[in-house]
């Protein structure tokens, strides 16, 4: 099995703020990150499939299928976008990193064709980011 | 939903490597330019991993705010612009890196007990890396 991975970048603003606490509580736990005029990041997207080397083609899967993939399924989704307030999946959950994560590997799951969903890693910034293996 | 977040930090610290057990000759011979009496220093990179289950209402695994808190306290205040060796932890232990790494990995795991530690990696230098984990590595390393 080999592990193969693809980059995509999208910049988004978001915030977190948790309507049924009080503007102190959420300035407590969120900090910064709590003011609901929003802020943004450029994030980085690494998508990591497993496969097999086909032995004609000597790829595991066809790179430009990937690229397509996530950039329909995500960055066309999530790029110069309120995460907040435009994408569906953070109505109901803030969008942190970690959630952001499960999100992705949920829009690629069964999406990507003669490979497996191995890993999701979003950063946030260089220093930050979060990962996610499709584990229950 | 078991979830990895990793984050890094800096510090910049002087060490020697030198063990007094050793002979002078032996010292140079196994520590090379590291054994320069006067030290030599690093911008170190720690990369700090916990997992766990996101909290549900505010969907992350830890208080980023709390980690960075803890971390920047116990380990970035403590070793940065200061000399390795003379830290109380390598009052007998040489502070090569793999050592600086299961310090600190020892430092988060008994002070930071709101999550699972995954993994430590310090970076030396752009070249250099280092990781200590409690847990199997072939676990740790199935999910790279």
């Amino acid at each position: 099995m080999l592990l193969l991975t693809r980059k995509a970048e999208f910049s988004a603003a978001h915030y977190y703020y948790v309507d049924a606490w009080s503007a102190e509580e959420n300035l407590r736990l969120f900090g910064k990150c709590a003011n609901r005029n929003g802020h943004g990041h450029n994030y980085t997207l690494e998508v990591t499939i497993e496969g097999k080397v086909d032995p004609v083609s000597g790829f595991v899967m066809d790179l430009k299928a990937l690229k397509d993939t996530i950039e329909r399924e995500v960055v066309q989704v999530y790029d110069h976008r309120h995460l907040n307030l435009e994408v569906p999946e953070f109505r109901s959950t803030l969008p942190t990193t970690e959630n952001i994560a499960v999100a992705i590997w949920h829009r690629l799951a069964g999406k990507i064709q003669g490979a497996r969903l191995h890993r999701v890693r979003v950063y946030e910034m260089p220093d930050l980011f979060a990962d996610y293996y499709g584990e229950p | 939903m078991k979830v990895y977040l990793s984050r890094r930090y800096h510090f910049s610290a002087s060490h020697r490597l030198h063990n007094d057990a050793y002979t002078p000759e032996q010292n140079r011979a196994i520590y090379g330019k590291c054994n320069n009496p006067h030290g030599h220093g690093h911008n170190y990179v720690v990369r700090v991993t916990v997992s766990g289950p996101m909290d549900p209402v505010t969907g992350m695994v830890c208080n980023l705010g709390e980690l960075d808190g803890f971390v920047r306290r116990v380990i970035c205040e403590r070793f940065d612009h200061k000399n390795l060796n003379l830290d109380s932890a390598f009052e007998k232990l040489v502070p090569t890196t793999e050592n600086l790494c299961r310090e600190i990995y020892r430092i988060i795991k008994s002070g930071f007990a709101h999550v699972m530690l995954e993994d430590v990696r310090v970076d030396e230098t752009s070249n250099n890396s280092f990781e200590y984990s409690e847990r199997e590595w072939h676990l740790i390393s199935a999910r790279q």
